[in-house]
């Protein structure tokens, strides 16, 4: 269990760390900033979930990852408004906003459940 | 515009602010995991998409920009945060990408192979990504009234 564990963190850091490296390399930064949304995430955890849990249990997750991309969208898109149009702190939006993330991204599961 | 690679960036990033995407990264990783054998697949899902180490990268430009206007001895405070927001609206872009992404994987994982489903749905995460970010940059085209036109 412990090994699994550590693991799917060791993945999970490793690609998601190399999306961001190749993100703060490229330019213009509105293109650098498509790698903010890569799916980093999922590259590691769908392999580790279809060699445990099988290819069904996986489709069932990619299947909710559309709605967790259009609540995605939505914070990324608040982000931006806000920080381009008044003085907000960029780390306390960014992570305040994450809340909003959740709450999207939960309201749309509970309506297409 | 065209897309550059520059090195810069990677070699001026310090190993603290590899450490906390490292961390950020695998923490979401293990956290998606233990959510959907908590609460099942459905919920799971949903954490494939979190905006996992979005903070700490947008906070990472700002700090780049920052350094970089205080070398030229002007306070880049503003440049910081709007660097950061377009930053957020490339991410907003990319979004159709990973909805690209997620919707292959789930049609295509139980006919191919998981290989074969995961570079097929990367493929598909750029090429959505990379024509979508193209659209946007050329934007609607303006339309200027017959009076206003000198």
């Amino acid at each position: 269990m412990i090994g699994e564990l550590l693991l799917r963190f060791v993945v999970g850091g490793v690609i998601v760390s190399l999306f961001a490296a190749l993100g703060s390399a490229l330019k213009p930064k509105s293109f650098a900033g498509l790698f903010g949304a890569a799916p980093s995430v999922a590259l590691a955890t769908i392999s580790l979930t279809v060699m445990k849990e099988g290819k069904a249990y996986a489709a069932v997750e990619a299947r909710s990852m559309i709605l967790g991309s259009i609540a995605f969208f939505v914070y990324a898109w608040i982000v931006c408004r806000l920080l381009m149009r008044t003085k907000s702190h960029v780390l306390l939006t960014t992570s305040a906003c994450l809340w909003l993330w959740l709450v999207c991204a939960l309201g749309l599961w509970w309506a297409f459940r | 515009m065209i897309v550059k690679l520059n090195l810069e960036p990677i070699r001026t990033t310090t190993w603290s602010e590899y450490a906390t995407r490292f961390v950020f990264g695998g923490a979401v990783t293990l956290l998606a995991g233990l959510i959907a054998e908590k609460f099942g697949p459905g919920v799971g899902g949903l954490f494939l998409a979190f905006p996992a180490i979005f903070p700490a990268g947008a906070s990472l430009i700002e700090k780049q920009q920052r350094r970089k206007k205080r070398q030229a001895g002007v306070n880049g405070e503003v440049r910081g945060r709007l660097a950061a927001g377009v930053d957020a609206a490339g991410a907003a872009i990319g979004c159709s990408g990973l909805a690209g992404f997620a919707i292959s994987t789930w049609k295509f994982l139980p006919q191919l192979s998981l290989w074969q489903t995961l570079i097929l749905a990367t493929g598909i995460w750029t090429s959505v990504a990379v024509t979508m970010w193209i659209f946007c940059r050329r934007g609607p085209k303006r339309r200027i009234p017959e009076g206003k036109r000198t």
